[in-house]
């Protein structure tokens, strides 16, 4: 633990009302059995018959384009808090333990032990910062919407009620999610929106109390084996570890506590998980557990800064950090900058050879660099302009494509996106034949100009990637690199069309969607994996245009060009 | 070559226009690259709202301009974007025609060594030639319009523009021979941001040569022609700032502008290299390093002028380079002045050893200065060390730059001079090292 205020407090816990939290879900299931959604009253009532300030907060958004997998195109909800102030603190911090309002019988016992710990907290007197408990509605939607109304902006379209009751800058939050009475282990999920991750103290707290109160925990519904050196627990500590980097790399927050990262705020989502095992906890050690982490999170002087805010995680109780899984991304960025170097050698080996010759010496350079450089204006804008329509057209053309053909909005957002993909691949026969250029000399030496451009355009792009998302980064870069640089108009054409297609970011998505699969031990059919990749198309879109995530404008604007001035370079002929 | 000159125009005043209307330009202004506290468009405003209040502007250490600045926004604030673009096309015409001019000159003076058998035989392919020539005043406008750098600070309406644009036309003063003109910008930019001091050097060097005036200690017409320079010079710079005296009726500005410049206070990053270093360092001993990193800047203008005393222009876009790299303050908008003259070097290409790594190098720091900011400051993830790494990098990357052009010039002089087939005394093929 790398905070000093978290360092050594011991803590007796005492939360013993694992039955009143249990009562409290099931009367929760039944009021929202009733109510059809939220029942905000009761929650209302609840709260405020335990003693916090109860606020409400109304929220309304409306997507894009209807969300398939959810069923929801306008949304409308509440989110309902009530707030515990510190007895004897001056309300400047506080700290948020926040739980979703699910649809259908999930997350009820999450709720009654929300209100459970509510009521035990309300009784002690140690408390310094004040304590949010958070019933949001509408999943990542109603937790933007109450984390934009909390702090006062707009980053999204989300439309919310006046300002909010308010405890202060949250220092950190833990969202639970909890769907049967006992559980069997507890799993966190650290990955937040456009792969930000949380402090590491935060996992290392949660870690040390399911140690102490020997609850079970895990990571990415792994658990780490004891035997940490042999062949096996490599292959599982592996295992975890690509999963994480597919997580981060998708962008998509593993929970809701991914959104509050953006505000600075360190939180992490715990889950707990009722498998076939034998043995189980109850309500009680789960309370425990929450109470310990929340009494040391009490005693922090200032936000948590001291550990590492980038890292890898193959197992719970060990971390790659940034130091260590660096270089390796700087080696493939290497390959890139050797081969663009190569490239400008070749061109500049025969450049004063040739404006030695003949009589037109003066005309030499000037002409052949001029068309040189002109000839690249072409690729890069057709390339752009590809992009620009992948990024815009499918969501703004989305009405015209329901009109012409008999498929719904989320599918003709996502068939014109794939579409658009393939007809770029199209371009090159048509772009180039534009530009004769003087003498073939020039013609035929353009595409190592245009190599040489990609290549860096996509070193640059891959490089600041990697400081902002390093998973991202990191897949990205291991994929295009080696198609990137083996990509020329010489040597086996099909093959290398081949290898570059097998590059293309979009089939990275498909493979990755593949790999997560098998990774979590329940392998994909082809036609599965096809409706996974269609859904995670349209999921997307609608993390980027909701919630601001950034993959979709980076791979649309960013890589997707590149990738198609490279399959320029390939057919250059 | 107007109409090319016109086309290239239009599209640069489209581009910031377009840029105007999005909402890029709310972004661009915040962006600490392109605004520094010196130039800010922010401050200007803040200047003027406290001018209309009756108060002084520089009353709240917020406003650093000079108070010429104040009053030519004062009846232009409403037409602050046109104001701009005007200056940005105002700079690059002043460039054209200056490096028309100056294009001119080295041609005659090429002519004139080439008949004073002063050049080796073997340099045939060294000499440059008109047709070659033709294009570099259109490109240098191109470079000064279309440059990323100079879009943005014009977008975000910093005022750096207006001291480029003096000092453009400063550099069309001198190259067209005029000392009185030259004198008076050279003072109004010297006025407005103090470094620019350094230019009477190369511009006197310019005259002299213009002159026909040897270069001489001894010689009485050189020191006679020196004085007028410097006469008119000071004379200006006295005139201008007792005019700011009488504008606002009080000597405010002086410590509000030039104390500002030189002791550094304000501590906000920028692409320089004052800020991390002031942060860190203990209040005893700030005052020693404020006066080492300032006389740095002034520092290389003798030894340059003693090396480069045949070839002023090439002196003056390195002293451009060395004040925009070690001035306090620095801002993309400096670093896109000294860049438009690169077309001039244009036939150094062949000797530039580092220009591949170098562009490479200084791209990809532009691009990642907005990311590792991000990081650090909405992020909360990185620290400042991570954005002083990229600035250090990019200030390494200038400096390497101007050294290879420095290196590539002084190599051409040396072939031009001594052939390029060197031999040793024993008739074995030799190769130039700088040592």
């Amino acid at each position: 633990m790398s905070e000093n205020a978290m360092g050594s407090t011991m803590v007796e816990e005492q939360f013993s009302l694992g039955e009143r939290a249990l009562a409290l879900a099931r009367d929760f299931a039944a009021h929202k059995k009733k109510a059809g959604g939220m029942p905000t009253a009761w929650l209302e009532k609840t709260m405020w018959s335990l003693g916090l300030e109860v606020h409400q907060q109304q929220f309304s958004h409306t997507l894009p384009f209807p969300d398939e997998s959810r069923e929801r195109y306008l949304v409308r909800g509440t989110n309902v808090y009530g707030i515990l102030r510190a007895p004897r603190a001056a309300s400047t911090e506080a700290l948020v333990l926040s739980t979703g309002c699910a649809p259908g019988p999930h997350n009820n016992q999450a709720v009654g032990l929300l209100l459970a710990l509510a009521s035990y907290f309300r009784g002690q007197i140690y408390w310094a910062k004040d304590i949010i408990f958070l019933v949001n509605e509408h999943d990542l939607l109603g937790m933007e919407a109450w984390l934009e109304a909390y702090h006062d902006v707009n980053i999204t379209a989300v439309r919310s009620s006046g300002p909010l009751g308010r405890a202060g800058a949250i220092q950190a939050a833990i969202s639970l999610e909890l769907s049967s009475d006992v559980v069997t282990s507890f799993d966190v999920a650290v990955e937040g929106l456009n792969g930000q991750l949380p402090n590491l103290d935060l996992l290392n707290l949660f870690n040390a109390f399911c140690q102490k109160n020997g609850l079970l925990c895990t990571i990415q519904g792994k658990l780490q084996r004891s035997d940490w050196d042999s062949l096996p627990a490599y292959a599982r500590s592996l295992q975890t570890l690509l999963l994480m980097v597919l997580a981060q790399a998708s962008g998509r927050p593993r929970g809701e506590h991914g959104l509050f990262l953006r505000y600075r705020i360190e939180a992490v989502t715990l889950r707990g998980i009722n498998s076939f095992r034998q043995y189980k906890y109850d309500m009680s050690t789960v309370g425990k557990t929450l109470e310990g982490m929340f009494r040391k999170l009490n005693n922090l002087l200032e936000r948590l800064h001291q550990s590492y805010f980038f890292y890898l995680l193959p197992s719970l109780s060990r971390f790659v950090s940034i130091g260590v899984y660096m270089p390796a991304f700087g080696f493939l960025i290497l390959v890139l900058i050797l081969r663009a170097l190569d490239l400008w050698m070749k061109l500049n080996k025969t450049d004063p050879g040739g404006s030695d010759q003949l009589s037109d010496s003066d005309h030499g350079p000037s002409t052949t660099e001029a068309p040189r450089l002109l000839a690249l204006v072409p690729p890069v804008l057709v390339c752009h302009a590809a992009g620009l329509a992948l990024y815009y057209l499918p969501v703004l053309g989305q009405s015209v494509a329901t009109q012409h053909f008999p498929v719904s909005e989320a599918e003709a957002v996502v068939l014109t996106l794939i579409a658009i993909y393939v007809a770029g691949m199209a371009l090159p026969h048509s772009t180039h034949r534009v530009l004769g250029g003087p003498g073939s000399v020039a013609a035929a030496r353009g595409w190592m100009v245009l190599k040489l451009l990609a290549l860096l355009y996509l070193a640059a792009q891959l490089t600041a990637l990697a400081l902002l998302n390093f998973s991202l980064g990191f897949l990205l870069a291991v994929t295009m690199v080696p198609a990137a640089a083996a990509t020329a108009p010489t040597g086996p054409r099909v093959l290398l069309a081949l290898v570059l297609v097998l590059a293309t970011p979009a089939v990275t998505l498909l493979l990755g969607i593949f790999l997560e699969r098998e990774l979590v031990e329940a392998p994909a059919a082809p036609g599965e994996g096809w409706q996974r990749f269609l859904g995670a198309l349209g999921q997307g879109l609608l993390l980027h245009h909701l919630h601001g995530a950034f993959l979709c404008p980076l791979l649309a604007l960013g890589t997707y060009p590149c990738w198609l001035l490279l399959w320029n370079v390939l057919f250059w002929d | 070559m107007a109409a090319p000159l016109v086309l290239v125009v239009l599209v640069a005043v489209t581009v910031r226009a377009a840029l105007y209307r999005s909402n890029l330009a709310a972004f661009i202004s915040e962006r600490v690259e392109v605004s520094s506290p010196l130039n800010a468009w922010k401050r200007v405003v803040e200047g003027l709202a406290l001018l209309d209040l009756g108060v002084s502007p520089y009353s709240g250490a917020v406003f650093h301009e000079t108070p010429l600045i104040i009053y030519l926004f004062h009846f232009l604030i409403e037409y602050a974007e046109l104001v701009f673009m005007i200056t940005d096309v105002l700079t690059a015409v002043a460039l054209y025609l200056a490096i028309q001019d100056f294009n001119k000159v080295v041609f005659k003076k090429q002519k004139l060594l080439i008949e004073l058998d002063k050049y080796a035989p073997d340099v045939a392919e060294l000499i440059q030639t008109p047709m070659e020539m033709h294009y570099i005043p259109l490109k240098v406008a191109l470079f000064y319009l279309l440059n990323p750098y100079t879009v943005m600070s014009c977008v975000a309406k910093s005022t750096c523009a207006i001291n480029n644009t003096v000092i453009a036309f400063f550099i069309l003063a001198t190259i067209k021979g005029s000392a009185f003109l030259s004198a008076v910008f050279l003072a109004l930019a010297t006025y407005q941001s103090l470094y620019p001091l350094t230019l009477f050097a190369p511009a006197l060097l310019y005259l002299l040569q213009r002159q026909f005036i040897p270069i001489k200690p001894k010689s009485k017409s050189f020191w006679l022609y020196t004085m007028q320079y410097a006469a008119l010079y000071l004379c200006s710079l006295v005139v201008i700032i007792c005019l700011s005296f009488f504008l606002l009726n009080s000597w405010d500005f002086i410590p509000s502008v030039y104390g500002f410049i030189l002791s550094v206070p304000d501590l906000t990053p920028n692409i320089g290299l004052f800020w991390y270093f002031f942060a860190e360092m203990f209040e005893h001993f700030s005052l020693f390093f404020v006066c080492v990193f300032q006389i740095n800047v002034f520092f290389y203008t003798i030894p340059l002028a003693i090396k480069l005393k045949e070839h002023p222009v090439f002196f003056m876009f390195v002293q451009i380079a060395i004040i925009s790299i070690f001035k306090s303050y620095p801002t993309v908008g400096d670093v896109a002045l000294y860049m438009a003259f690169l077309p001039v070097w244009n036939h150094l290409y062949r000797f530039l050893r580092n220009i591949f790594i170098l562009s490479c190098v200084l791209i990809v720091c532009s691009l990642l200065f907005p990311v590792l900011w991000h990081l650090w400051i909405y992020a909360g993830s990185a620290n400042s060390n991570f954005y002083y790494a990229i600035t250090l990098t990019f200030n390494i990357g200038q400096i390497l730059l101007v050294s290879d052009y420095f290196y590539a010039f002084l190599r051409r002089e040396y072939y031009l001079t001594h052939g390029l087939h060197l031999t040793r005394p024993d008739g074995t093929e030799a190769m130039l090292v700088l040592k």
